[in-house]
């Protein structure tokens, strides 16, 4: 085993990045090569996705449209949301930190399946040249497709739903090779209770995706099938219901939200211990609550639906039923502040992004009940406050656990340190830009702004500006981050292998692994939370 | 009419909304503070002041007192929005007896409005004040959504559906309506007015057979037909001047070369005029899509007649 | 190439592994069919007449001869499975070459079928009930194909000597994956076919 403190960066041990050309990156079969792939390409969508919203934001300075037409409009919001969706935020942590971090932390040599991820990762990115291959004709549907909107509509939505199916296809697949993974692979001595809790999240998230997927596989089939084959289940004339579509879509897109979630949850609460230097407070909570998250999640997709024409019996008990999603994520955010107490706290920009998860989170999480109940619901849903809400949760809280868990592992995958200084303040900027953005569609959106709008009443005016101000500042900022990230990788200071002293098994290998991760695979003997040593 | 938060709204129902907003508010307020501010205390209350005695922190893995505290509390809290969420849901979906009907129809990009007794309009719903009124909703084409923000209600349009919503509203006055579901390139153009009036001027306004100040006599045709434009939904799909919206200009149209979708072009004339609107699918301007639905029931022979005559003012 | 791959575990975890790992590829392929099932059951529950009437438009005892083809050639996998246990390649490869043989009889029934539903102006977008029988059958037949080229890949590695008694890891999964093909059918047949 490598002692602590080894450093393992000399300019001759590059460890898995020794080997170089591009053919020992296209057929590579190391989990940390094909974690690396997803983690630039899902950055580069995050960037693209973020340019279209730039784009939105600086439309949304006049009330009336000045730069594009309406029509170009709807195509970036489109745009933004399917890439940011797709693209980004399913694949970031799962397909990118995941896979790079799943072996590591259970003490393997690599995936079950490691060819199995290879064509994962390939079709991943075949699912992505057809998407943009789609652009020729754009969507203007909003990400959400709803027919009978999209099978009318002249865009390239058949070529869309290919690329989707594609992509799909490669989360299921991944998902699958996780839950195998961590069922199978795990080192001596690691009982499920002496994983990590990322190990958690990341199998409850895989169950996710494996069951949910393939639903949202058939909802575009189908829709690809309506328009090449005039097959009539969404289709009003045909006997067919729009509102199917729906239904299907968000059996998917509902758990999917937790696809998103648990990850980064899993993040956090890897990193408060170690920059508390505290044993995490309730590991068993966190850890059956992932699970729990993860089965409540398929109940309750119809709260997307209130106004759309169903029963009110249904809308009754899909309302009940979401509001007990709440309660295992409000447990999780209370373990992590109770880790803080009485703990020994420094403020490195994984520990900020990380205590920025739990509070942007929780307006997130606590804009969630005007939503799930059904008289607040009807007045709020399609207005920016869902915009706002879900930006909170899935920018405020999914986004930061990203950039806590790069600024966390970026030492271990690179062998580079990177500078503080600059971390903190793009930090800065990302979290007054953020809240100024999105805390001004809280306002307006229950003043009664509805969203994609291209053109709003004169009335919203104010806040629309503010909010365009923000997202300037919350851009620069994650420039300058990414701007970080590359000075990093170019000329940062040579890592040790735990420069944290954290006590997971990612952290005992060297910095940057080696290709076959450990010289010896570890025999598991403790929890990773040993931190502290006085009793309470 | 505007509401700033939770406030102004238009009728007992939507202020019933808005004290469960203000309640949900409440305790998101409440707990985000508590919670937050605990986070943030911690955090500066435990900075590490001695990097050499980092390791002298008490293993507090759990406490089950607490835990089980967190877990009931946060159970009871959301059982109870649930609760009251749905008492008001319940009393905004059933409506008060005796409601007058109007049927609203949805198509790309325009609401048209049919009243009981067959008056029919555009983009313009009158109901009288202090009388539960209940809509009949459904789409033609695609998916649309029906929201009275000031009302605090909202349903879905859906094609082969019929959808309802009911409302009472309190006081007259003019109120925004919003399609809420996007429906394509004229969406966020789509906008309807409701117009509550005090119950005697409603009834002069049945009377006169539902026809805004009907033509008053020594009212020029032009002016009229301004109303109409106003009125009849021609403004979420055109622009008088500046920027296009999804169909041409009406600056500078009446007696320009119009070019056609086939290749010919034709002087827009009155009659070219006439046909546009009552016929819009007979001659397609080149470049534009042809999605323009017919008026030939929604105005009268007259009120088309004021439209053109409004054009030709648009020089 | 760089990277490990699996020789770095352990058979007996390897073979395992392979068996969780088709386990849960055949708990998605339950939700994309489900997916079907369940619009099925949707606009049955809404359209009874148009069932009723639609269903007998279809070939019953074509889709009787589908379904008996399709149980044989589950069993000629099971044949296929027990003689690798025991070593015998030569067997695997004959049992194996008749599933695939038995699945492209299933696909010439079933191209029969469409064809002759063509013939009669019967196509996906004619009503709902034909929409799901082209839909439920097609996806199900794209699966076939799938499992013929599975199958016909591990007749190849049988071939090439890389199977036997200590490892036939690809044969009892193509041989999972070939049985849930077939009881998918099982599903198909008489919902479609037989229930009036």
């Amino acid at each position: 085993m490598e002692s602590i403190g080894q450093t393992g960066t000399d300019r001759h041990d590059r460890g898995y990045l020794a080997e170089r050309g591009w053919r020992s990156w296209a057929f590579t079969l190391d989990h940390k090569r094909i974690g690396a792939m997803y983690l630039w390409t899902t950055i580069a969508f995050f960037l693209i996705g973020g340019l279209f919203a730039l784009l939105l934001r600086l439309e949304l300075l006049s009330p009336q449209t000045r730069y594009f037409s309406n029509h170009a409009y709807n195509v970036f919001f489109t745009l933004h949301g399917s890439m940011m969706i797709f693209l980004f935020i399913i694949p970031a942590i799962p397909s990118g930190l995941g896979n790079f971090f799943i072996p590591l932390h259970i003490g393997a040599r690599d995936v079950a399946f490691p060819r199995l991820n290879l064509a994962s990762y390939w079709i991943f990115a075949a699912g992505f040249l057809v998407i943009i291959g789609s652009l020729v004709a754009p969507m203007d549907t909003g990400w959400t497709f709803y027919t009978p909107y999209s099978a009318k509509s002249a865009a390239a939505v058949t070529t869309l739903s290919l690329g989707l199916f594609l992509v799909g296809l490669s989360s299921i697949l991944t998902g699958l090779n996780f839950l195998v993974t961590i069922h199978k692979m795990r080192a001596p001595g690691m009982t499920w209770h002496r994983m990590p809790l990322f190990l958690w999240s990341m199998y409850a998230t895989s169950i996710i995706q494996v069951i949910a997927t393939p639903v949202v596989g058939v909802t575009f089939l189908l829709l690809a099938a309506e328009r090449l084959l005039g097959v009539g289940f969404y289709d009003p004339s045909k006997g067919g219901d729009p509102v199917l579509f729906q239904h299907f879509f968000w059996f998917y897109s509902h758990p999917v939200v937790y696809v998103m979630i648990l990850p980064a949850m899993g993040i956090i609460s890897e990193v408060i211990p170690v920059f508390s230097r505290k044993p995490i407070f309730g590991y068993n909570a966190i850890a059956y609550s992932s699970l729990a998250i993860a089965f409540l999640g398929f109940l309750v997709w119809g709260h997307h639906m209130f106004t759309s024409g169903m029963s009110p019996l249904a809308n009754t008990i899909f309302s009940f039923l979401t509001f007990f999603v709440a309660v295992p994520t409000a447990v999780k955010v209370f373990n992590w502040i109770a880790t803080l107490y009485k703990g020994s706290i420094t403020l490195e920009s994984p520990m900020l992004y990380a205590l920025t998860f739990i509070f942007l989170f929780a307006v997130g999480g606590l804009t969630g009940p005007f939503l799930g109940a059904l008289a607040t619901n009807v007045q709020l849903h399609d207005t920016y406050f869902v915009v706002a809400h879900f930006h909170y949760t899935m920018m405020g809280g999914t986004v930061m656990g990203f950039f806590a868990g790069l600024h966390y592992w970026f030492p271990k995958m690179t062998g580079k340190m990177l500078n503080e200084k600059v971390a903190r303040l793009a930090w800065a900027l990302i979290f007054v830009g953020f809240n100024v953005t999105f805390f001004t569609m809280f306002i307006v959106g229950t003043r009664g702004m509805p969203r994609r709008y291209a053109e709003y009443l004169p009335k919203f005016h104010t806040e629309n500006v503010i909010s365009t101000i923000g997202s300037v500042v919350l851009a620069a900022g994650i420039l300058l981050m990414c701007w970080n990230f590359l000075q990093g990788l170019r000329k940062g200071a040579p890592a040790p292998a735990n420069p944290w002293r954290a006590l997971s098994l990612e952290w005992k290998a060297a910095s940057p692994p080696e290709t076959e991760n450990f010289h010896e695979i570890p025999v598991v003997t403790a929890w990773p939370y040993g931190y502290g040593t006085t009793k309470a | 009419m505007d509401n700033v938060f939770a406030f102004g709204a238009a009728s007992g129902q939507a202020g019933r909304v808005d004290a469960l907003f203000l309640v949900i508010a409440v305790i998101g307020f409440f707990f985000f503070f508590l919670t937050q501010g605990i986070l943030i205390y911690f955090a500066v209350k435990y900075r590490r002041r001695r990097p050499d005695r980092d390791n002298e922190t008490p293993s507090i893995t759990g406490n089950p007192l607490l835990e089980f505290l967190w877990i009931l509390i946060p159970t009871l809290v959301v059982v109870f929005i649930f609760y009251y969420g749905w008492r008001v849901y319940t009393d905004l979906r059933v409506p008060e007896a005796g409601a007058t009907e109007v049927h609203v129809n949805a198509r790309q990009w325009m609401y048209e409005i049919k009243y009981a007794d067959g008056r029919t309009a555009i983009n313009e719903i009158r109901v009288p004040a202090s009388k539960p009124v209940k809509f009949i909703l459904s789409a033609s084409d695609v998916l649309h959504g029906f929201y009275l923000p000031d009302f605090r209600v909202k349903m879905d349009m859906i094609p082969g559906r019929i959808t309802t919503l009911w409302l009472q509203p309190d006081r007259p006055g003019q109120y925004q309506i919003f399609c809420t579901v996007y429906c394509g390139t004229g969406h966020s153009n789509m906008l309807a007015q409701l117009i509550v009036m005090p119950p005697h001027e409603y009834a002069e306004w049945v009377e006169h057979g539902g026809r805004d100040e009907a033509g008053e006599r020594g009212e020029p045709l032009h002016e009229r037909g301004e109303r109409v434009v106003k009125r009849a939904g021609c403004l979420s799909c055109h622009a008088v001047e500046g920027k296009e919206k999804i169909g041409p200009n009406f600056r500078g149209l009446f007696g320009s070369k119009v070019p056609l979708e086939g290749g010919q072009s034709v002087t827009a004339d009155e009659e070219f005029l006439r046909e546009s609107i009552v016929d819009p699918g007979a001659k397609v301007v080149k470049g534009y899509p042809n999605v323009m639905p017919t008026f030939k029931t929604t105005l009268t022979p007259e009120e088309v007649e004021a439209v053109v005559e409004y054009l030709k003012t648009r020089k | 190439m760089t990277g490990t791959s699996s020789e770095h575990h352990d058979p007996a975890v390897a073979f395992e592994s392979a068996k969780l790992g088709v386990w849960t590829f055949l708990a998605t392929e339950v939700l994309l069919f489900g997916a079907l099932f369940t619009a099925y059951t949707i606009f049955r529950m809404k359209y009874p007449e148009l069932f009723r009437v639609e269903h007998a438009k279809l070939d019953r005892v074509l889709g009787a001869v589908n379904t008996v083809v399709l149980i044989t050639s589950s069993f000629t996998v099971v044949l296929g499975v027990d003689a690798i246990r025991r070593g015998k390649t030569r067997l695997l490869e004959a049992y194996f070459g008749a599933t695939i043989l038995l699945a492209a009889v299933f696909l010439c029934v079933k191209y029969v079928e469409y064809a002759a539903k063509f013939h009669h102006g019967l196509y996906p977008g004619t009503n709902l009930f034909f929409s799901l029988y082209f839909m439920m059958t097609g996806l199900h037949g794209a699966h076939v194909l799938l499992g013929m080229a599975v199958l016909t890949y591990v007749l190849v590695l049988s071939r090439r000597g890389r199977l036997s008694e200590n490892y036939y890891t690809p044969v009892e999964m193509s041989g999972l994956y070939w049985h849930f093909v077939d009881l998918v059918w099982i599903y198909l047949f008489p919902l479609l076919y037989l229930v009036g």
